[in-house]
């Protein structure tokens, strides 16, 4: 793609937000379908919506909610990761275990993850604990599934070449196996993220007394229809700062990957 | 084979680098049928020979240099490897790959000095002879470099240092610079030779390219089409050394065996196309 398209493409991005925006403002500011008054309470208004924005983040509370939404989200996205990458390597260096377990892990991936949510409350209460277990259970499978993979699918030669060097069992692991499976966890990285994000925002949703999924929560619960827009803008700027965080990790940590690396490739 | 000729093959086999002898492989398919891939196959490769092994696409030459390399265990028959029985994998020989078998999350230097790991050498002084050996095969610009940023002449040469930094007294050559063009053949080529001429490993080298073969071996194997492949001629390649693998081929003494092995070659290369066909049309 070249800059001038580049540009292009950016400016006709910027026009799409604002006609977005000024659909929804004049719709909700004039009487052209309905009195502005009642389509405002159903709808807000985008400078509400914006001024509310602005109002919480330069207030403190909403810091506080953000803090534990995001603690949520890092435990069960550590917790998830590390269960799923340790279970989805011994599954696929032991036959026999996979095999047995197969029809298990299926039918608990199968389940529908929110309905555990109200059964993870009552073990674990109404603070984090619950919500971390929600996020844990949809992230666990992700990244699960993908290291299983991708150790079953380590490629042949590697490992025969790798066998040939005169490398032990462990040393193929480490070697070998290992970053095979790495691969395959950061390849899930963005989903799992995400994941972590949504068991911790439907937790709070379904009950708490934090984070930002109660704030949503707690306005929509009054009708306060500008609370809940501001509280999902704050949640969409929270959940795209994280993707570029886990982007850059991304980059950091797969520079051997093709199309990873912008260092040129014509050696 | 009569009794002179047999002692005599023992006793050559005895103090080879390589000794094949008896070889049956049999795979199990997956739909309950078996598939003899190789037959009744003996054949030695003397300590400091080069020697290359042609066949049809498909004739079981792979199959045949894994079980050199206890990759896969042969179904009947005997490996002997320096004198010994092989067990398990033959850690004596480096193998060279057809397909990119280097670590993709390693740098060329990290899979070169990966390689020492196995004998016990500290990580400082594998990484020094890496980067010597990098040099040696032209890399020298090159070390921090991924895989997948070289070109696949460049990933040969690290997968070539890889192979001799530990210093192997077998070379097993699976079709190595088969995925490569022609140009750069014939440099690997003249490199793997350069190299080679400096301590004489003994080389089995398979190949389905005649040229390729003649221009780099002292003794080219045939073997015939399969199923049920076994060796149908034995020819040894006395061309001076050193080579040039690109001026050789020009070589009057090149043409005249070419001419010869070629007579048996063809014929087996076309069985394995007209059943190639075959199972095409079925």
């Amino acid at each position: 793609m070249n800059a001038h398209s580049r540009l292009k493409i950016t400016l006709l991005q910027i026009l799409v937000a604002i006609g977005f925006l000024l659909a929804w403002h004049v719709t909700t500011t004039t009487a052209l379908f309905a009195e502005p008054r009642k389509m405002q309470f159903f709808f807000s208004t985008p400078i509400d919506v914006i001024a509310r924005t602005w109002k919480q983040l330069s207030g403190g509370e909403i810091w506080y909610h953000l803090g534990i939404t995001l603690t949520e989200t890092v435990l069960a996205f550590v917790f998830g990761a590390t269960g799923g990458v340790l279970c989805g390597f011994v599954f696929a260096r032991k036959e026999l275990l996979a095999a047995v377990f197969d029809p298990y892990i299926k039918a608990a991936n199968a389940l529908p993850r929110v309905v555990l949510a109200p059964i993870f409350a009552l073990w674990f209460g109404l603070g984090i604990w619950s919500k971390v277990a929600l996020g844990f259970t949809l992230v666990f499978f992700i990244v699960f599934f993908a290291v299983y993979q991708g150790v079953r699918e380590v490629s042949q030669t590697v490992l025969a070449n790798a066998r040939m060097l005169g490398m032990s069992e462990r040393q193929l692991m480490r070697h070998v196996y290992w970053p095979a499976a790495m691969t395959w966890m950061f390849s899930s990285l963005h989903t799992s993220v995400g994941f972590a994000l949504v068991g911790a925002v439907v937790g709070e949703y379904l009950g708490s007394a934090a984070g930002l999924g109660y704030k949503i929560h707690e306005a929509e619960s009054v009708f306060d229809v500008t609370g809940v827009f501001s509280g999902m803008l704050i949640l969409t700027i929270f959940v795209l700062i994280l993707d570029a965080i886990v982007t850059m990790i991304e980059n950091r940590l797969l520079v051997w990957r093709p199309g990873q690396a912008s260092t040129s490739a014509n050696g | 084979m009569q009794d002179a000729a047999a002692v005599a093959d023992t006793r050559a086999a005895a103090s080879a680098a390589i000794a094949l002898s008896g070889i049956d492989i049999t795979f199990n398919l997956k739909n309950g049928g078996r598939y003899q891939a190789v037959k009744a196959i003996s054949m030695a490769v003397a300590d400091g020979e080069f020697v290359a092994v042609v066949g049809p696409t498909g004739c079981g030459k792979s199959t045949l240099l894994n079980a050199a390399a206890g990759l896969l265990q042969p179904s009947a028959g005997k490996v002997g490897i320096l004198g010994e029985p092989l067990a398990g994998i033959n850690l004596r020989a480096g193998y060279l790959f057809q397909l990119d078998a280097l670590m993709p999350w390693k740098t060329a230097l990290q899979n070169v000095a990966v390689a020492l790991e196995p004998q016990g050498v500290c990580a400082r002084e594998a990484e020094e002879r890496a980067r010597d050996w990098l040099a040696r095969v032209g890399l020298r610009a090159f070390t921090d470099r991924y895989p997948h940023m070289l070109s696949g002449g460049q990933k040969k040469r690290v997968a070539l240092a890889q192979v001799l930094i530990r210093n192997p007294k077998i070379l097993l050559m699976d079709e190595p610079f088969g995925p490569l063009d022609a140009q750069t053949r014939q440099i690997m080529g003249n490199l793997l030779l350069d190299l080679w001429s400096k301590d004489r490993k003994a080389v089995m080298f398979v190949t389905h390219d005649l040229e390729e073969a003649i221009s780099l071996s002292d003794r080219v194997v045939v073997m015939s089409a399969g199923p049920a492949a076994t060796i149908i001629g034995d020819y040894r390649v006395s061309l001076k050394r050193p080579r040039d693998i690109a001026d050789i081929r020009l070589d009057r003494d090149f043409h005249a065996i070419h001419r010869q092995i070629w007579q048996t070659l063809k014929v087996e290369v076309q069985k394995a196309y007209a059943a190639g066909e075959g199972r095409e049309m079925a």
